[in-house]
């Protein structure tokens, strides 16, 4: 099974959201979506993004969209005009989250059209 | 009753280009404007200038944009609705008149929507029995009511159709809902009514879509590449139906891209649980319409699906938090990072010498280039970077404290490692934190006023 970041199936936007931020997580087609409903966890976004996100990891569905949208409750190092931080709005969440490596079957691939290049 | 109306809306937060409004007014057809200038803490800014000045306290940038469009917007019969009005909104009305009489502009109907501002009669709703838990961490007000500087619940958009209804060419409100600032326009040219779910429901998922301007038209996208003339993108326009199917599209010729991915984007853009977007007005389920490509930069909505909307008002207040600093210097290479790290530790040892020490949850350290944005991720980090950005900052209760800290870093390009440079702007200076608080309000507390003026 080949393994490809998950920018190759699905694209990403987020921002702030109280002491936390949210990153929505757009599949690239049904398959993908389908794929990345079953494997990209709460758990697994948790321990990918620790060194981000210091507090628990919520997820939502919307199919109609080919959404997978998770909450990061501790993100912002203190949230809104409290943090510090370069990234206080959690602006770029989404898109660190698609340096995700995954493990994903050829079937998938070939049924999801590549970003460009 | 109209078959379809157009909406464009040209702000999507406070200090957004003027670009996107004057290019909406100039190249397409629109019925109304719509303009957002509010975030959380922006009410918080407004209250501070008020209190320094009486006629400050609302967006100026909203009346220097009428100044240069008022000729356009009454010939083009274009109505506009804006939440330029802050915590001041009549003192807002008062300089769009001034503008009016500048351009011998008479018998322009503006109408104020007010009645959001809570802080006055704080202390008589937490008498009533109104508790203000913050919504996010389950705290009470009793933590922070002594320094609680704005106070606003979100009002719905039925006082903007209600002002529209009035005859008002342009609708100035204090705190609303985002979305509503479209769905009022829909409300008052469809007769929507107060329990008309599905339409208020796929109104406010309309008003979501274009609340920040062309984060939905190409902007922030992640396939960047494919996305032509950013330049000059097109600010988003909505083609609404009375039944709430609507096409998002923009302007013929602009730049940027509609698309269901761009549209998609913003629709996961601050989003909570998708099946309850609470507003005021309704619960708009957002796993609930379909999306669809129907032509070249218009993407239809369709089948938009709400529930009957809470009893409450949301509420957004803002306290003083404490006061920051934060300043940067750009290190150069060779051994950018090690000679960073140098930096900060010399930074944070004089500061300690003399008497000014900070928690590690007070400080901050920040190696902008070696990888802050995705610290910890693939392809996030770098060892050897040729050169960093090194932000340092510090906060807390104690100002005195805070303003010690943005002396100690210019001295560092005289008296660290070879290669400081980058400083500019001066010391970094304390600023106030301003907290946000949220909470709920029962409705029946407030009522909202709708005014009308005419030039």
């Amino acid at each position: 099974m080949p393994t490809v970041p998950l920018h190759r199936i699905a694209q990403a936007r987020s921002g702030d959201k109280g002491e936390g931020s949210n990153a929505g997580i757009l599949a690239r087609s049904q398959t993908a979506y389908a794929f990345l409903a079953e494997t990209l966890t709460e758990e697994r976004v948790q321990e990918f993004l620790k060194e981000i996100n210091q507090g628990g990891v919520t997820r939502y569905l919307a199919p109609n969209m080919l959404v997978l949208n998770f909450l990061l409750e501790d993100s912002l190092g203190g949230g809104g005009s409290a943090s510090l931080k370069t990234d206080a709005q959690g602006k770029t969440h989404g898109i660190g989250l698609l340096r995700m490596e995954l493990d994903v079957p050829d079937e998938v691939l070939n049924a999801t059209p590549a970003p460009p290049t | 009753m109209k078959n379809k109306v157009l909406i464009g809306n040209g702000q999507g937060f406070w200090g957004d280009s003027i670009l996107g409004p004057i290019r909406l007014l100039r190249e397409g057809p629109l019925d109304y404007l719509t303009l957002d200038y509010l975030a959380e803490v922006t009410m918080s800014i407004m209250q501070k200038l008020r209190q320094r000045d009486p006629k400050a306290g609302y967006a100026t940038d909203f009346v220097t944009l009428i100044d240069r469009v008022l000729p356009e917007l009454l010939e083009k019969k274009v109505r506009v609705v804006a939440n330029a009005g802050g915590v001041n909104p009549h003192a807002c009305k008062d300089a769009l008149l001034e503008v009016c009489r500048k351009h011998g502009a008479k018998g322009v109907r503006i109408a104020v929507v007010d009645g959001d501002d809570i802080l006055p009669n704080l202390d008589d709703l937490i008498g009533g029995g109104e508790e203000f838990t913050n919504l996010d961490t389950g705290a009470p007000l009793a933590d922070v009511r002594s320094r609680v500087t704005s106070a606003n619940a979100y009002l719905g958009a039925f006082p903007i159709a209600e002002a529209l209804n009035a005859g008002a060419q342009i609708v100035v409100t204090g705190r609303g809902t985002d979305p509503g600032l479209v769905l009022g326009p829909l409300i008052h040219e469809f007769n929507w009514g107060q329990e008309d779910w599905h339409k208020l429901a796929a109104g406010t998922v309309a008003g979501h879509i274009v609340e920040c301007g062309a984060q939905c038209t190409g902007g922030n996208f992640t396939d960047w590449r494919s996305i032509s003339n950013l330049s000059m993108v097109g600010y988003p326009v909505l083609e609404v139906e009375p039944s709430g199917d609507f096409c998002v599209t923009k302007h013929e010729g602009t730049g940027g891209l509609v698309s269901v991915e761009t549209v998609t984007h913003q629709l996961a853009y601050e989003m909570g649980d998708p099946a309850r977007y609470l507003t005021p007005d309704v619960i708009a389920d957002f796993t609930s319409f379909r999306l669809s490509q129907e032509g070249e930069n218009r993407v239809r909505v369709s089948d938009t699906r709400g529930l009957p909307a809470t009893e409450t008002y949301k509420v957004s207040m803002s306290y003083s938090d404490g006061w920051k600093s934060v300043g940067q210097l750009t290190i150069s290479g060779p051994d950018a990072l090690a000679k960073a790290r140098l930096c900060a530790k010399i930074v944070w040892d004089r500061l300690a010498y003399d008497g000014c020490q900070y928690e590690p949850q007070e400080r901050l350290e920040e190696y902008v280039g070696a990888g802050e944005c995705h610290a910890g991720l693939p392809g996030g980090t770098s060892e050897d970077p040729p050169e960093v950005v090194l932000r340092l900052g510090v906060k807390g209760p104690d100002k005195a404290k805070v303003m010690r800290f943005g002396p100690e870093l210019v001295p560092l390009v005289t008296s660290g490692p070879p290669g400081v440079t980058g400083f500019a702007g001066g010391r970094p200076k304390a600023q106030e934190i301003i907290g946000y608080w949220p909470a709920l309000m029962k409705k029946q507390l407030i009522q909202p006023n709708v005014t009308v003026v005419t030039s």
